[in-house]
């Protein structure tokens, strides 16, 4: 990577069907940042992480969003996902029939392209390293991809994942919901060890919880479908600490969440 | 005959061929009568599948091909099938005619006979004739009949009792040539507490109007345990047409594995009678529908015996204009006390002109029986294309991991490294 990865979020407004959910949301995330993004249920959380992964169930109606200086909305999902863009899903797909080693090496292969793929020593090597850190069972590679994985094995797996595909700008969507905190701290290790200046994170979270273990720059807090607070850390410990409430009383919010006329 | 039809052949070109073999007699009147069945008999009665109009009987029965001295001069076709440095019980047939044969001795030690039909025919006349079309009848049907006419090749396997062979065997069928005729009949006999697995390829080369037409029998004696696995790559100018079939006594069980990947039309239909108690059987089947061929493909369990258990698994995958009608048949009879049948059909649809019907048929006569099926029909989760596209895999190679990954559990069964290879490449061919 030889410039700091930038992700640019411009007034984004999207909507499922025809409900608009979200409604102007900006924000901007370089190499070497964490940012947290914190809310209600029902904030349009999950579906800016979706909508910037190119989900097709929704559809962006206005603003702009780049990835170095280009412009992901126009970008196929693959083509995000090479771009350097990674989101970690809440809720994984289970593909049956395909091994988590045959998907990774597939993926990896993708990112690297044709005539340059990873050799299969080096791939297993690399594999069996980072599942160490994430303290996975070898089993894993040989299982169907998440097929029959308990929620905590799901979350382990999106960061295997992450981890093999070393991409410039990570999204994780409520990786720590489902977790007990041994796993917790797994995962969180997990992220630590690829905190850089060559990779920008956004962790979507309800809870503090998580951001004990992986500290954030920046937190943002999301209401009906934007971004209506943002500080450092010590705003996510005031929410642990006091609830939304405050935020709702500040800004002379009633109904947070997305179905609020506004 | 249909009066319509001129035949390529008569009684006089198949008494020339029968007596060419030094067939026994006994034989040639079996040849005889089929081909005076297939003059009275209908076509099989197929679930949603008209075949009048589909060749099955316009072809040249006898043709003939020359042998070759080691496995390296096969042609690249059937070489691309086997390894031939490795392989050491081989049989291949083309057309009419053994071009290759190779057994261990290992093999002949064990008393196993593994050789050509025609070869059986004269060297163990007595013992093919105690088995031969006892499993399935020369009269079933109008396509039983004509395969007995003019079988032109095939298979006789036989493992004395308490013998387990270790090695798969192998046999591979070429069809070539405008009106050719491929006809192999495979007859496995398994005596008690015996083990073998059989694995068969089918291939075509270039030619036009061309026909296989091939029976499978197989005897599981008591304790025995058969695995046949055949895979099938026939071009579109073959219509093929299989019916294979196991009886299997007391605590044995039967094992089939098939990858249909035919291009052109096909019937296929297998079938396990469960006589003794606590009999098995498994089925475990892929198809792949592709261009505007008709499949119609059945995996039938008959439970007689009491304890009797069974399993039966067909998957396929839809695209192009095909269509597939993929028919379970679990039928327990009366006095099947126990048993346990289970069937699941699931299709995976990729165009919209294709059509696949799954049709799980439960036929159930005694009441102390367990029975399931399952049966889906469905296109790609969008969900999951979403998944692994985000990780960087396109599309195309997206819906091609799903794809084989919902084939690979019949895939990973595949006995032989190398057949499980050809399958995959076939199934590379058929969806690339």
């Amino acid at each position: 990577m030889t410039a700091v990865p930038h992700l640019q979020i411009k007034n984004l407004r999207a909507k499922i069907e025809d409900k608009e959910i979200l409604k102007g949301l900006n924000l901007e995330i370089k190499g070497g940042e964490v940012h947290a993004i914190m809310g209600p249920n029902g904030t349009g959380k999950s579906t800016l992480a979706s909508t910037l992964m190119g989900h097709p169930k929704y559809e962006v109606t206005d603003g702009e969003v780049l990835i170095n200086d280009e412009d992901l909305l126009e970008m196929a999902v693959d083509e995000r996902a090479r771009a350097g863009l990674f989101l970690a899903m809440q809720y994984p797909s289970e593909i049956s029939g395909v091994t988590n080693s045959d998907f990774l090496r597939s993926a990896i292969n993708a990112r690297r392209g044709e005539g340059n793929e990873i050799s299969l020593m080096k791939f297993i090597r690399e594999m069996d390293k980072k599942m160490n850190t994430l303290e996975m069972d070898e089993s894993f590679s040989h299982r169907y991809l998440n097929e029959g994985f308990s929620g905590g094995e799901k979350k382990r797996n999106e960061i295997l994942q992450m981890m093999l595909l070393e991409p410039s700008i990570c999204i994780l969507d409520e990786i720590d919901s489902g977790l007990d905190i041994d796993a917790l701290k797994i995962v969180a290790a997990g992220v630590n060890e690829m905190r850089s200046a060559d990779r920008g994170f956004l962790i979507i979270t309800h809870y503090q919880r998580l951001l004990n273990y992986v500290k954030p720059d920046f937190v943002h807090v999301m209401m009906q479908g934007r971004i209506v607070k943002s500080g450092g850390p010590e705003l996510a410990e005031r929410l642990e600490a006091e609830g939304y409430d405050w935020i709702k009383e500040e800004l002379g919010i009633e109904d947070e969440t997305v179905n609020a006329n506004v | 005959m249909s009066v319509d039809v001129q035949l390529r052949f008569d009684s006089e070109a198949i008494t020339q061929y029968s007596k060419a073999n030094q067939e026994p007699a006994w034989f040639l009147e079996k040849r005889l009568a089929g081909l005076k069945a297939a003059g009275e008999l209908a076509l099989p009665a197929l679930e949603k599948t008209k075949i009048d109009k589909w060749n099955t009987v316009d072809f040249d029965p006898f043709q003939t091909t020359a042998k070759v001295a080691a496995a390296n001069e096969l042609s690249d076709l059937v070489k691309a099938q086997i390894d031939v440095d490795s392989v050491k019980n081989l049989l291949v047939q083309k057309n009419a005619s053994t071009v290759f044969q190779a057994v261990s001795d290992e093999l002949k030690a064990q008393g196993v006979i593994f050789t050509t039909f025609a070869d059986a025919l004269q060297s163990h006349g007595d013992l093919v004739q105690k088995y031969l079309l006892n499993v399935i009848a020369l009269d079933e049907h109008k396509l039983t009949a004509l395969h007995t006419a003019v079988v032109n090749g095939g298979v006789f396997l036989y493992v004395p009792k308490n013998v387990e062979v270790d090695v798969p065997l192998q046999a591979v069928y070429e069809i070539a040539g405008d009106n050719a005729l491929l006809a192999p009949h495979v007859l496995i006999v398994a005596e008690a507490n015996s083990k073998v697995t059989y694995v068969d390829t089918y291939v075509s080369g270039e030619g036009k109007s061309m026909v296989a037409n091939s029976l499978v029998e197989v005897y599981v004696g008591a304790g025995a345990s058969v695995q046949v696995a055949s895979v099938r790559s026939l071009s579109v100018d073959v219509h093929d047409y299989s019916f294979r079939r196991a009886t299997v006594e007391r605590d044995g069980k039967m094992e089939w594995i098939l990858g249909e990947m035919n291009d052109g039309n096909t019937v296929a239909n297998n079938t396990t009678i469960l006589k003794g108690t606590a009999s098995i059987a498994e089925t475990k089947s892929i198809s792949v529908g592709t261009g505007s061929q008709r499949q119609n493909l059945t995996s039938q369990v008959q439970h007689i015996g009491t304890h009797t258990e069974s399993d039966m698994v067909s998957k396929a995958v839809m695209t192009d204009e095909a269509v597939s009608i993929l028919n379970g048949i679990t039928k327990i009879e009366k006095g099947a006390e126990k048993a346990n049948g289970v069937q699941a059909e699931n299709i995976l649809m990729l165009s919209d002109k294709s059509r696949g019907d799954a049709n799980p048929i439960l036929l159930i006569d005694e009441d102390d029986v367990k029975a399931g099926h399952a049966a889906s029909v469905g296109r790609f989760s969008e969900e999951s294309i979403f998944y692994l596209m985000s990780r960087g895999i396109s599309r195309q190679g997206a819906e091609r991991l799903i794809i084989l990954g919902f084939l690979e559990p019949v895939v990973a069964e595949i006995p032989v490294e190398e057949v499980k290879n050809r399958l995959r490449q076939a199934l590379e061919r058929k969806l690339g």
